[in-house]
């Protein structure tokens, strides 16, 4: 069957019900440029999205030498050839006027285009004089979640044993360091252990802090699709807005923003008392049960229904429903990752999971989740604040491994103190301590938290900084070199997504102008700056993608990440297969820990744990006595009161997140017409009994303040929370007149004008979603609506009369629900 | 008994000053985020230790203050803020940031023996109530003192090898 779907005004597009345990039916959705049809395509190359983490598999339609169209890709098993808004739409982005196309220097306070050569000169010149004068320590790299694999793991060399500093870091830490900082607390090591599968099996889906719907839309697809089908699975869902997936929940708690560890207690211990625990399953595969017990034990529905502001009821039945389902599935992202206690409540989360023994089987599982598409692979390569293949930089045995992969010694690997992370390269930055930072693919002065204090370190005088990207940014603006980069479609590579899964994207068409592959910049730069191995031959001795990805093969031997079973070659024109993934195992693995826990040995672990309040480090003796056998770890954490509460002065807590429309800094999803118009400015969303409170309405003009700064936006009245504001983040400066922030005429419009600067003491991830925050009126709204979508969990109350959300003519796309025969290949 | 009621009032006065001493350390590195922001969650801690030994003193026979000392509240705060962001800037507060960490450290660690000495004084003469008040506050003290070690030991690369 075939037919088109505006897929603005519908974002997940058509349903393919299937039951449990059944296999989710294919839909190909196809999106061609206006005027181009499939037969003119004269060619297909294969890729998957960099969108967000789902890793949807697609194919580029490839006219002429341009981009033309995406298809998805029937044969894989992480979308089954279904593609989300972003996915369907945001490669034109890539065609736009303004992409950097030559590189710019900064000379006598503006940008100026030059050549390559004039600007790695000036990046080398600096950096050898750094290294000469202040030594490693001054060199910082923040990189994204954006690039490949081969590009992250060629940085993290470059980084790690070229210039030897400990600073660097990935803005996955504002996205999935929570969610790696929790598995390694519980499983000892990094490592997804559930699958997308798992969907297909669980009769519980569990979703915390995790607006699935937006973003992640494929796998909301999965669910809406199994909620239709046969024996469909019931839903729990932790979310202050009215999201599509509190909508379709059993039970939707609504708690107060930063309290998500005292429900967590509060679930575990009905669990408890009741319990619904698999004794066998704790005796033989985890440590820490009693105290967790204990630590639990007066932590009521009573109890946690005054912190949480929830009914205590409505706490039992979610715990009825989580501890009665026989395969739970939970998923878990920012509304935990980026809120007080992070780490703690995340963990708890695990614990949920380890004592009901719902881990290694199928629908039976927790997805950690990543909020970028390549976060996973910043974690594996070392480039977000670790060591590459999940090594331990504190087990000297894992560091010398690692030097035998470099070919260099230890001493030259830091190891002396945990990598620096994000936030804190910040602030040595500000300090003067770093005086230099290559910002690759990332946009800081729009996505880190009190951007004023954010812009005032980019730009002062010490602070000599590289921006490597597709578009003159709001950071590039601020930079002394700008390095235009080529991108996805435009560079060969692979990506692991959420799931584990590995992709491989191929290069489509030529990037424009000069621009050249992350990669292609990394080696030049190592090639200039000549680093060497301890005999003297080339520290990085790759020249291509291909070879990149057999020196990380190399690196990942052994490591719980093995990507040793994975070629290009087979990769491309077959499907996404997950790690480990060995020679005698080409297949991959779906899940981790079906066999008990593997990784958590003292010798083997990742790391040794922290404190999840204080984030003071356990060591290696303490890890040894409490774990000696190597089981997943309960741990058991307290309720901690907010850093910000709301007060008088500051009445309300405002949160901040993403839409689906709109990803990262907006770099390229402000650039996608279908896109932009379905969520062109920032807004501000308020729930119905506080806007009548202060006479409030739909459309009005309204100031969000706090004491880092303030931002307007119009109002849209929703179900959200009593008390909470919500804004949804990311929207910059560089569509407006201002440039890269706000100035006299243009106010400020990035949620992170406000956010405060407080991260979580054990992984480190900002907290964007707990600021304490006032509202005031600007200009009544007089019949005007705020830009916000209908379709999402912004949907206003019904007589609102805003109009429905939608893309016309330029979004429909096609969608193929026959058995797809005709759709498979997409080889090139 | 006297034992007892000395080691009681050293820990009161200990844990007291570890309070006001976190708090102020707060202030003075309002710009260093992470210390800010768990200095006061740590000085919580200490608060209700405070507390607690406060009505467990009355027991035997102490009168000790129930409220935490408040760290000079008021214009004082105010002037450690605006000189923390001042000097936010500069590397030399790096230095001061250290001796601080040391210093609480040294703090928490007197307090961690007072407490080790109140198990042992409550183990020989059988009372379980202090027992079990120590063993419920000293945890925290070790946490107190991990944290401030852990703090030392990853920032003193950078700092000291910068000026
Ligand atoms: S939108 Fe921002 S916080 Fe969310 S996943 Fe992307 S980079 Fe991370």
């Amino acid at each position: 069957m075939e037919d088109s779907v505006d897929r603005i005004a519908e974002p997940w597009g058509g349903r393919t019900p299937y039951s449990r345990h059944g296999a989710w039916p294919t839909r190909v959705d196809t999106h061609l440029a206006e005027g181009v049809t499939e037969d003119e395509v004269q060619r297909w190359v294969q890729s998957a999205s960099i969108l967000h983490s789902d890793g949807d598999a697609m194919d580029i339609a490839v006219k002429d030498g341009r981009m033309v169209g995406v298809r998805g890709r029937a044969v894989d098993r992480v979308n089954r050839g279904r593609l989300g808004p972003k996915d369907l739409f945001a490669w034109q982005a890539n065609a736009s006027p303004d992409r950097l196309t030559r590189p710019l220097i900064r000379q006598d306070g503006r940008l100026v285009e030059t050549d390559w050569p004039t600007a790695m000169d000036r990046v080398v010149a600096r950096s050898r004089e750094l290294l000469e004068e202040r030594g490693p320590g001054s060199i910082g790299f923040y990189t994204t979640g954006q690039l490949f694999l081969e590009e992250y793991y060629t940085l993290a060399v470059l980084a790690r044993a070229g210039i030897g500093t400990n600073h660097l870091d990935g803005n996955t830490r504002l996205c999935t360091s929570t969610a790696a900082e929790a598995l390694k607390e519980s499983f000892g090591c990094d490592g997804q252990p559930g699958s997308y599968d798992d969907i297909d099996h669980a009769d519980v889906i569990a979703l915390f802090g995790h607006n699935l719907a937006e973003t992640q839309p494929v796998q909301w697809m999965r669910v809406l699709d199994r909620l239709e089908g046969a024996d469909p699975p019931r839903l729990v869902c932790v979310d202050p807005r009215p999201t599509r997936v509190a909508r379709r929940a059993t039970v939707h708690l609504a708690p107060r923003p930063g309290t998500n560890v005292a429900l967590l207690n509060a679930l575990l211990h009905e669990t408890i008392r009741h319990d619904r625990v698999d004794h066998e399953y704790i005796e033989a595969h985890t440590v820490g049960f009693e105290e967790l017990a204990a630590r639990v034990k007066d932590c009521t529905a009573e109890w946690a229904a005054a912190i949480c502001d929830v009914p205590a009821r409505l706490i039992v039945e979610a715990a009825e429903v989580l501890g009665g389902a026989d395969r739970l599935l939970s998923t878990v992202l920012q509304g935990v990752y980026q809120s007080h206690q992070a780490t703690a409540a995340a963990v708890q989360i695990n614990n949920l999971h380890l004592i009901r023994g719902m881990l290694g089987r199928p629908g039976a599982g927790v997805l950690q989740m990543n909020g970028q598409p390549t976060a996973q692979n910043t974690r594996e390569c070392g480039a977000n604040g670790d060591l590459p293949g999940f090594r331990n930089w504190e087990n000297d045995e894992h560091v010398a491994d690692l030097a035998r992969v470099w070919n260099v010694e230890p001493a030259t690997i830091p190891h002396y103190a945990p990598p620096t992370h994000a936030m804190q390269m910040f602030r040595y930055a500000e300090q003067g301590s770093i005086r230099m930072l290559w910002i690759s693919g990332t946009n800081p002065a729009v996505s880190l938290p009190e951007l004023s204090r954010i812009r005032s370190i980019l730009s002062g005088e010490r602070l000599f900084v590289v921006v490597q990207d597709l578009f003159l940014t709001e950071t590039a603006q601020l930079a002394d070199v700008v390095l235009p980069a080529a991108t996805w479609g435009e560079k060969t590579g692979t990506f692991t997504n959420a799931d584990r899964t590995v992709h491989l994207s191929d290069k489509a068409v030529e990037p424009p102008g000069e621009a050249r592959p992350d990669l292609d910049i990394f080696l030049d730069y190592a090639a200039r700056m000549d680093f060497r191995d301890k005999d003297g031959g080339p520290l990085i001795p790759w020249r291509d993608p291909e070879s990149a990805f057999d020196a990380w093969k190399r690196c990942s031997a052994g490591r719980p990440c093995d990507y040793t079973g994975l070629s290009y070659g087979l990769l491309r024109g077959g499907s996404g297969v997950q790690w480990p993934c060995t020679e005698d195992d080409p297949s991959g693995t779906p899940r981790l820990y079906t066999d008990g826990i593997s990784w958590a040995h003292p010798d083997r672990c990742e790391a040794y744990g922290k404190d999840l309040v204080t984030g003071a480090s356990s060591g290696v003796v303490e890890y040894r006595s409490l774990n000696p056998d190597g089981k997943a770890m309960l741990k058991a954490a307290e309720f901690m009161p907010l850093h910000e509460a709301p007060s008088e002065e500051y009445p309300f807590q405002l949160t901040t997140g993403r839409t689906v429309y709109h990803f990262h800094t907006r770099t390229k999803t402000g650039r996608t017409p279908q896109l932009n118009a379905a969520a062109p400015d920032v807004w501000v969303e308020i729930s119905e009994a506080d806007a009548a409170a202060r006479d409030l309405a739909e459309g009005d003009l309204v100031e969000v303040g706090s004491p880092r700064g303030s931002l307007r936006g119009r109002l849209r009245v929703t179900g959200l929370r009593r008390g909470t504001l919500f804004v949804p983040f990311h929207y910059g400066y560089w569509d407006t007149p201002a440039g890269f922030g706000p100035n006299a005429s243009v106010p400020g419009r990035a949620a992170n004008e406000t956010t405060v600067t407080d991260w979580d003491a054990a992984s480190k991830q900002p907290l964007f979603k707990t600021a304490a925050a006032t509202l005031t009126l600007v200009e009544k709204g007089s019949g005007r609506h705020s830009p916000a979508p209908t379709t999402t969990a912004s949907e206003p109350g019904r007589d609102s009369g805003v109009p429905a959300t939608e893309g016309g003519p330029d979004a429909r796309v096609r969608q193929t629900t026959d058995d797809g025969s005709s759709q498979e290949g997409g080889r090139q | 008994m006297n034992g007892i009621r000395l080691t009681l009032r050293v820990l009161h006065h200990g844990e007291r000053h570890l309070a006001e001493e976190l708090l102020t350390v707060a202030d003075r590195h309002s710009t260093e985020h992470e210390v800010h922001h768990v200095a006061k969650d740590l000085a919580g801690w200490s608060r209700e230790h405070v507390e607690r030994l406060a009505v467990t003193g009355r027991a035997y026979g102490l009168e000790l203050d129930e409220s935490p000392a408040q760290p000079s509240p008021g214009l004082l705060t105010l002037m450690r803020q605006k000189a923390a962001q001042a000097v936010g800037h500069r590397p030399e507060p790096g230095l001061l940031l250290l001796r601080d960490l040391r210093d609480l450290h040294l703090d928490a660690a007197e307090n961690s023996l007072s407490w080790e000495m109140l198990a042992q004084v409550a183990q020989a003469s059988k009372d379980t109530r202090l027992l079990e008040l120590a063993s419920s506050c000293h945890p925290q003290t070790l946490r107190q003192m991990r944290w401030t070690n852990t703090m030392i030991k990853n920032i003193s690369p950078q700092l000291l090898t910068s000026l």
